[in-house]
């Protein structure tokens, strides 16, 4: 496993290398099916992409986008299916929004209490599927979906003016947050601010990679998720584990609004970004759970999303960006299928050659995992 | 995860006793608890002075509202039935509301209703492709969809909608109706008698009047569709070969049953479903396409069928929980509401009732006192947060989904990869 492996490195960048192509193509079709020219607006894209205040934006919307996807990859690291990140992360946002404006303490005490209270709601959110998968055997998936419109409904509730809500306008927001809270950004000049909370988000990728790799929880998961049965057979309790996993995922997910919470809009109100979650589903997958892997994904979704408004400017519709991100998406899980199927029937062409001809089998036969299948 | 789960290791057999498969309710005892929850409801009504909860238009505007959720139900019911989880029902519905809308404000609402369902297909289609013959994971392939669907209406629609009288970017020029019949006499007959306020018997006519009053054409197609559905996968020889892909795809095989052909069908057939359901939002409940006019039903139809036991008797009774629970909402309903925590409260005191009948203390004693619990909310408030009835049937389905998850009894093979030739 651990000598460098040609062929494996190949397979990871085959992937995603013909998913992307096969999509941009796909877009260029339906812009060309549209009546429209299938380049200029990749190329404007990509020159939006060479201004230091667009690279702002997309460092900031990308580090929400990161956090929302290292949720969801924990789970698929176990083959659960968080679908309720996008709950998870708004009402966590809304908590810390909450107590934010309410608690005035001193910002080392403050900001951690902020990220604290996030976490736990998150997990709180997420817990209660977890709890409902464990002991009474309801699938993730619907418990997460119902958390979701749960949540919805929760968290207009508590946007009435005689719960926690403060009407500016027609605006509905949470009121102001204490100073104190506040994330101060790193101050580009013109280019603007960005996100304090940056480094959260890098931080939070090297703590997966860490615990994922280095500890025996992180392998007890991995394991769970190759086959729960045999790594029941070892020991590992896999109640347990679906818990765990479940909570991990959703304090991280807690997290995932933050950034913009603390860094820019300093309340929760009806222009806080929704279905972040949803779209860390699609940036997990393109990024195959590794957590570099989700670094260029959620940079390139950010891209798509910070870009994609200049087109409005050239007779072009933005739209084609989500699109494009759907398009990804699919073609990025049909090219991974194939591409781990093809490497498998190579492998066991290899492994048949080296039988046939006396070899005894090596300890390298282990398959590519493919994120999250 | 190097040796998936397939169709294969499910079906290996095993000395464990199959689970039982749910509790058969005859329909004799089906339609005396049906007939009890009304009464209760009754009761309640008189108690509480709140006639809105049983009124004719109510229960019409429940029916309205519990369609789509119900389309979308079947939709999963028949993918799910061959085998394929199908989250991407809420894209295949979005499909439906854009290309619905759009060949019905130009050729007229019927074409609309075909178009919107071929919509619809075309995105089961895609879902066929990826999950049966490319062997993506489901779920994840359900995702892609909703995000493709979202994306490609939203392109769509400025270049279809802009420039027509009332279109725009997010909302098509109107469409007109499909037309909408009243069973004459009988309606009105049914609302007298439900406007008189008798015990029981006037609660009846509201459920039964909201039946025959202002019904949409596609309103009947859709309610007929439940137990078309049930013939044709339980009575026919085609719906046994497509469920016999759901329970044992490669026993089916062995049989001579083209195991991808069926998955095909059924995937199609559901999108179109789903579609049939976006068309009805789009043509029958609003006359225009509106962006996110879909707001999560696809979802909530996976719920209902979960809910009803992949059954499509079940899935119609979720559908119209979901349905009248939103139509409180919609008609102002408050005070209907404060009124069915009440009916919440009795129902929950005699289910602890019977779980102390049959010995479960522990479990009757948590669910007195969540009763009671209900039971001081209603008498302690005069209203109830029109929020708190938005979440309502999800809490429910929760609750229900965890008494009874493991009573309920999904396709054996539901989202397993299946390659032809793999129980060889």
């Amino acid at each position: 496993m651990k000598k460098f492996d040609k062929e494996r490195v190949l397979l990871a960048v085959a992937g995603p290398v013909i998913a992307l192509a096969v999509a941009f193509v796909l877009s260029a079709i339906v812009l060309v099916a549209s009546g429209k020219n299938p380049v200029e607006p990749f190329a404007l894209m990509f020159e939006q992409a060479g201004y230091s205040d667009v690279q702002v934006l997309i460092l900031n919307q990308a580090s929400m986008y990161y956090i929302a996807a290292l949720a969801v990859a924990i789970g698929f690291r176990m083959n659960l299916f968080n679908i309720g990140v996008d709950g998870q992360y708004q009402l966590g946002a809304m908590m810390a929004a909450i107590v934010g404006a309410h608690a005035s303490l001193p910002a080392f005490l403050q900001v951690p209490l902020l990220l604290l209270t996030a976490v736990c709601t998150g997990a709180f959110w997420a817990g209660i599927a977890g709890v409902l998968k464990v002991t009474r055997g309801v699938s993730e998936v619907v418990a997460t979906i119902m958390l979701n419109a749960i949540a919805t409904s929760l968290i207009v509730y508590m946007w009435k003016p005689d719960v926690f809500g403060v009407k500016i306008g027609n605006n509905s927001t949470t009121g102001e947050m204490h100073e104190s809270g506040w994330i101060p950004g790193i101050d580009l000049g013109a280019a603007g601010e960005i996100y304090g909370l940056v480094v959260l988000a890098v931080l939070l990728g090297i703590g997966y990679w860490v615990v994922l790799n280095r500890t025996r929880f992180g392998f007890d998961l991995r394991a769970s998720g190759a086959s729960s049965s045999a790594a029941a057979a070892s020991g590992v309790d896999p109640k347990r584990m679906v818990l765990t996993a479940m909570l991990l995922s959703g304090a991280i997910a807690g997290l995932a609004g933050l950034p913009i919470l603390l860094g820019d809009s300093h309340t929760y109100n009806l222009n806080f970004p929704t279905g972040i979650g949803f779209l860390g589903i699609g940036i997990a997958l393109l990024g195959r759970n590794s957590p570099v892997g989700i670094v260029f994904a959620s940079l390139l979704w950010a891209w798509l999303d910070k870009a994609s408004p200049e087109l409005d400017f050239h007779g072009y519709d933005k739209e084609i960006a989500v699109i494009m991100q759907g398009l990804i998406v699919l073609s990025v899980v049909v090219s991974y299928e194939a591409v781990r199927e093809w490497g498998l029937r190579r492998q066991q062409r290899r492994v048949g050659a080296e039988l046939a001809a006396g070899h005894v089998l090596g300890a390298n036969n282990t398959t590519k995992e493919v994120a999250g299948r | 995860m190097t040796a998936p789960t397939t169709a294969t290791d499910v079906n290996q057999p095993s000395l464990e006793h199959a689970p039982p498969t749910g509790r058969r309710m005859s329909w004799p005892v089906l339609l005396l608890v049906i007939a009890g929850a009304l009464a209760l409801t009754s009761i309640v009504r008189l108690v509480t002075g709140a006639d809105g909860i049983t009124n004719v238009s109510q229960m019409s505007t429940a029916l309205q509202l519990a369609v789509p959720i119900g389309l979308a139900g079947l939709g999963g019911l028949w993918a799910e039935r061959a085998g394929v989880v199908n989250i991407g029902l809420e894209g295949m519905m979005i499909l439906g509301t854009w290309f619905g809308a759009w060949a019905g404000f130009q050729w007229g609402p019927w074409t609309g209703v075909l178009v919107g369902l071929i919509g619809g297909c075309l995105g089961g289609l895609l879902h066929a492709i990826v999950t049966v013959t490319f062997n993506v994971n489901h779920i994840v392939s359900g995702v892609a969809i909703n995000i493709l669907a979202l994306g490609a209406t939203r392109y769509l629609a400025p270049l279809a909608f802009e420039g027509h009288q009332g279109g725009s970017a997010k909302q098509s020029p109107a469409v007109e109706s499909l037309g909408h019949f009243t069973v004459p006499g009988l309606s009105d007959w049914l609302s007298e008698l439900n406007a008189k306020g008798w015990f029981f018997v006037s609660d009846i006519a509201g459920l039964l009047g909201g039946l025959v009053t202002n019904v949409s054409w596609l309103t009947l197609i859709a309610v007929a569709l439940v137990p078309g559905t049930w013939w044709i996968l339980w009575r026919t020889p085609f719906g046994l070969r497509l469920r016999s892909c759901g329970e044992n795809p490669v026993a089916a095989e062995s049989l001579g049953v083209n195991v991808y052909k069926y998955k095909y069908l059924a995937v199609i057939i559901s999108g179109g479903l789903a579609g049939l359901g976006g068309v009805f939002l789009s043509i029958v409940a609003n006359p225009f396409y509106l962006e996110g006019q879909t707001s999560g039903r696809g979802y909530i139809g996976l719920a209902a069928m979960i809910f009803g036991n992949w059954m499509p008797g079940g899935l119609a009774i979720g559908a119209g929980l979901f349905g009248y629970t939103d139509s409180l909402n919609l008609r102002g309903g408050s005070t209907n509401v404060h009124a069915l925590l009440l009916l919440g409260a009795l129902l929950l005191v005699i289910g602890a009732i019977w779980l102390a009948i049959r010995k479960k203390f522990v479990q009757a004693a948590i669910t007195f006192v969540v009763g009671a619990l209900v039971f001081a909310w209603y008498a302690g408030t005069n209203e109830v947060p029109s929020q708190v009835v938005a979440a309502t049937p999800y809490v429910v389905t929760l609750v229900v989904l965890a008494l009874s998850a493991q009573r309920l009894r999904m396709p054996k093979a539901d989202g397993m990869p299946y390659r032809k030739g793999q129980g060889k």
